[in-house]
């Protein structure tokens, strides 16, 4: 097991094993997305008080979860470059920020286009909707300091830092709800005891979540073999398999 | 020589910082400067109407002193860096977040102090009522050296870098949004003659998780831009 970790840790591995995985990945996903989208928009009943327009929770919630899981491994990412330098969770790092930086955008829009049948207005500046543009803030703040830094590996290492600090805004993002009573309604799936949702409405939702998933490592993996070839284009192996 | 001690190293520093910011006061005068001129700009651009500025005035204040912070956060370490002395602290046998404990202690005599002194003629200029005024005072109090000290981690990270300036913005403002959210809301409540204490506890928590944790993240980004 340690072993296979070890070596996943090594760039030719991790390249491989990559792209083996890749077209797996894109089944799964395919399969978890068909189920999803037809369990929730088309199975699922209407919502009593909020007729068809809820429907959109099953695009808005799984994003807005990415959103914070991604951060989160980020953050992971950082303390692992930090305390080990590994190479792969550089990589890993970097290429998830843009991921997630999109999942950040995709919440926000899609809050807003259900917020306009059911508030009146686009926006409203209320805790959740505010912490959730200031997390994407920090996402764009990730890409930028990448960006202006022009020795990658120093980049890595810098934007590591940045991402374990703004761990800190990820707490205050997810007790907001609680901080500040809000507009936005309370959370309904977290409740373990007697989740306030019925399960036709819960199972298509943790499809979506599970689809999501997947997608995003479908996504990262993808962007990682090419951060990967771009990096180590000096190195042995990426010569050998140009030359293949 | 002897070698110094810790807290020797730390006042010695501290006193370097504070010398070098009396021989050049542009260093104080221009972020007291910009933070006065700004909440000059909102009267004349939203119209003098005192029941309105009174009511904004609590976050006029503070978005004027967040924003004199965050240029004036630079000047930690930027000529430091340019001169050199930077690589010496970082040689130095004493622990590095320390001394950048020294240096953000300058940074906010500096520039938060003057805000601290220069704020309450500013709220009586916008006409915030008599109650507000002392929970302005001890918000500005316990939160510019927050500013400073979140805002080192950011000069930290951009230091090396020839434009450092409007990439430091986009890290360093949303990591203040905290501080102002409790000090606009703790000033709020008390023009309302509410109870303040829980936004000024709040306010104190994160003073302390700053101070004990942000000058090692900043001596960790140090070391990582100098490198």
């Amino acid at each position: 097991m340690f072993l296979w970790f070890h070596k996943l840790g090594s760039p030719p591995h991790f390249y491989r094993i990559a792209g083996n995985w890749l077209p797996w990945l894109g089944t799964i996903f395919l399969l978890l997305l068909v189920a999803g989208l037809y369990g929730g928009p088309i199975l699922a009943p209407p919502d009593y008080q909020q007729g068809e327009s809820y429907r959109i929770i099953f695009i808005h919630v799984p994003s807005a979860w990415m959103s914070l899981f991604i951060y989160i491994v980020m953050a992971g990412c950082g303390v692992v470059i930090l305390v080990w330098r590994m190479k792969i969770a550089e990589i890993v790092l970097i290429s998830s920020a843009p991921i997630g930086a999109s999942f950040t955008f995709l919440a926000l829009a899609t809050g807003s286009l259900w917020g306009k049948p059911m508030w009146g207005i686009w926006w409203v500046w209320d805790a959740r909707l505010t912490s959730e543009l200031i997390l994407l803030f920090l996402y764009l703040g990730v890409i930028g300091l990448h960006g202006a830094i022009e020795d990658k590996r120093v980049a890595t290492r810098a934007v590591a830092i940045l991402a374990i600090v703004g761990m800190v805004n990820i707490p205050i993002i997810h007790y907001s709800v609680e901080w500040w009573n809000s507009l936005h309604q309370g959370p309904t799936v977290t409740k373990f005891d007697k989740p306030s949702i019925h399960w036709s409405m819960l199972i298509p939702l943790l499809l979506m979540a599970l689809a999501f998933q997947v997608y995003y490592l479908l996504a990262l993996f993808q962007s990682c073999r090419t951060e990967l070839l771009q990096r180590e284009r000096n190195s042995r192996w990426v010569e050998e398999l140009i030359a293949k | 020589m002897n070698r110094l001690s810790l807290s020797q190293a730390f006042i010695y520093l501290l006193r370097r910082d504070l010398t070098l910011a009396f021989r050049n006061r542009a260093e104080f005068a221009n972020p007291l400067l910009f933070f006065i001129m700004v909440i000059t700009l909102f009267p004349l651009a939203i119209g003098a109407v005192p029941e309105l500025l009174a009511r904004i005035a609590p976050g006029i204040i503070w978005v004027a002193a967040l924003l004199a912070a965050m240029l004036s956060l630079e000047s930690i370490f930027r000529s430091d860096f340019d001169d050199g002395s930077l690589d010496q602290l970082l040689m130095s046998a004493h622990p590095m977040p320390l001394l950048v404990l020294a240096k953000v202690c300058a940074h906010w005599l500096v520039t938060g102090f003057p805000l601290l002194i220069i704020s309450p003629i500013l709220a009586e200029m916008l006409g915030m009522p008599q109650q507000a005024q002392g929970v302005l005072f001890l918000t500005i109090l316990i939160a510019t050296p927050i500013l400073s000290l979140v805002g080192s981690i950011g000069v930290a990270l951009t230091v090396g870098l020839p434009k450092g300036g409007i990439i430091l913005s986009i890290l360093v403002l949303p990591l203040y949004v905290p501080v102002l959210i409790f000090a606009a809301s703790a000033i709020e409540a008390a023009a309302g003659g509410l109870d303040v204490s829980a936004q000024i506890y709040m306010l104190l928590a994160f003073l302390f998780l700053a101070l004990s944790l942000s000058p090692v993240a900043a001596a960790a980004a140090l070391k990582i831009s100098m490198s």
